[in-house]
């Protein structure tokens, strides 16, 4: 069934879902799961480098012939640091996405938006392709979008929670309100999450931990890239609506009379 | 010259330039990133730029990560 590709950046994607780096128990289960995945994107985060050198990198495991990687400015607290960040990632060939994280709080690692708006700005002026992470405020997204973002990523649930959509009235609200591509980004526990993003009418999903913290990340990998595909698939054909009460499916004419 | 790579200090001889400290410390140039006290420097000014007493550098690349 034909169905478009999600664009970021002029860069075009058939799979809907991106995949991150962080938390495998070691690198031949993340390779495992990327590759069962079928993401096409995988998040990086941008760290020293242990001193002295030549150590084993995580590019070592990553075919970037196949995976666009995707840096983001997880760590920042400030829209400053989440700016320099980026530019880091930028002057190291990572080209010009950037998945940006500007926290305000380290419990929940939720946004602190207007550190988030401001960096928007910033980048997206110098050229950045620039993928906010944010809440699910369906007004924050909109600014986000009018300061130059590329894309909107609001999140399910906290980042590493497990917990899946929380909102999904919002994230429906934030799809009407905005025509950038809309990814859900954190929070997502299991396959489900991923299919009730992606049924909602958004345009794919970010996910680490789901599939780095299962028991068996391959397998949870190839969940959720079927997942993200029903769920996509199950949009397009376009839902029955809901009901309060029955509507039986069979035909109330021509039952047989049993009464003695 | 004593001078802060990736928030431990180190000795350098002086007029050490970006790219000698990297040839130093056996980072690849691919994927790699360097800020001398918070400014990026760009990577056809590693051969040129000298670091001097008290730099602080941050040498970086990708790591894993998601959020």
């Amino acid at each position: 069934m034909y169905d478009s590709n999600l664009v970021i950046g002029g860069k075009e994607f058939s799979s809907r879902l991106i995949v991150g780096t962080g938390k495998y128990s070691s690198n031949e289960a993340m390779k495992q799961a990327h590759e069962e995945s079928g993401a096409q994107m995988v998040t990086v985060a941008i760290r020293r480098v242990s001193l002295p050198g030549s150590g084993e990198s995580i590019l070592d495991h990553i075919d970037t012939s196949r995976y666009t990687l995707l840096p983001n400015t997880a760590g920042c607290y400030t829209a400053d640091e989440a700016i320099r960040t980026a530019y880091l990632a930028r002057e190291a060939g990572l080209g010009d996405l950037v998945k940006l994280e500007v926290i305000g709080d380290s419990r929940t690692l939720f946004p602190d938006v207007q550190g988030l708006l401001e960096a928007t700005k910033t980048l997206a002026k110098d050229g950045f392709v620039v993928m906010p992470y944010t809440n699910d405020d369906p007004v924050m997204a909109k600014r986000l979008e009018e300061a130059g973002a590329a894309v909107v990523m609001p999140l399910g649930a906290p980042i590493g929670s497990g917990l899946g959509i929380r909102n999904p009235y919002n994230i429906k609200i934030i799809l009407e309100t905005v025509s950038i591509p809309v990814i859900v980004d954190a929070g997502v526990g299991t396959a489900s999450d991923a299919a009730i993003a992606m049924e909602l009418g958004c345009d794919g999903v970010l996910m680490n931990t789901a599939i780095a913290a299962a028991r068996d990340p391959a397998a949870m990998a190839r969940a959720m890239k079927l997942a993200v595909e029903a769920g996509r698939l199950a949009f397009k054909a376009g839902r029955m609506p809901k009901k309060l009460y029955a509507t039986a499916s069979s035909p109330l004419e021509g039952v047989p009379d049993w009464t003695s | 010259m004593n001078v802060t790579v990736n928030g431990k200090p180190m000795e350098l001889e002086p007029g050490t330039t970006v790219e000698g400290l990297l040839v130093l410390l056996g980072v690849p140039r691919q994927y790699t990133a360097v800020a001398v006290n918070r400014d990026i420097t760009p990577k056809s000014q590693y051969a040129a730029l000298k670091l001097g007493e008290g730099d602080r550098v941050e040498i970086v690349r990708p790591m894993g990560g998601g959020s």
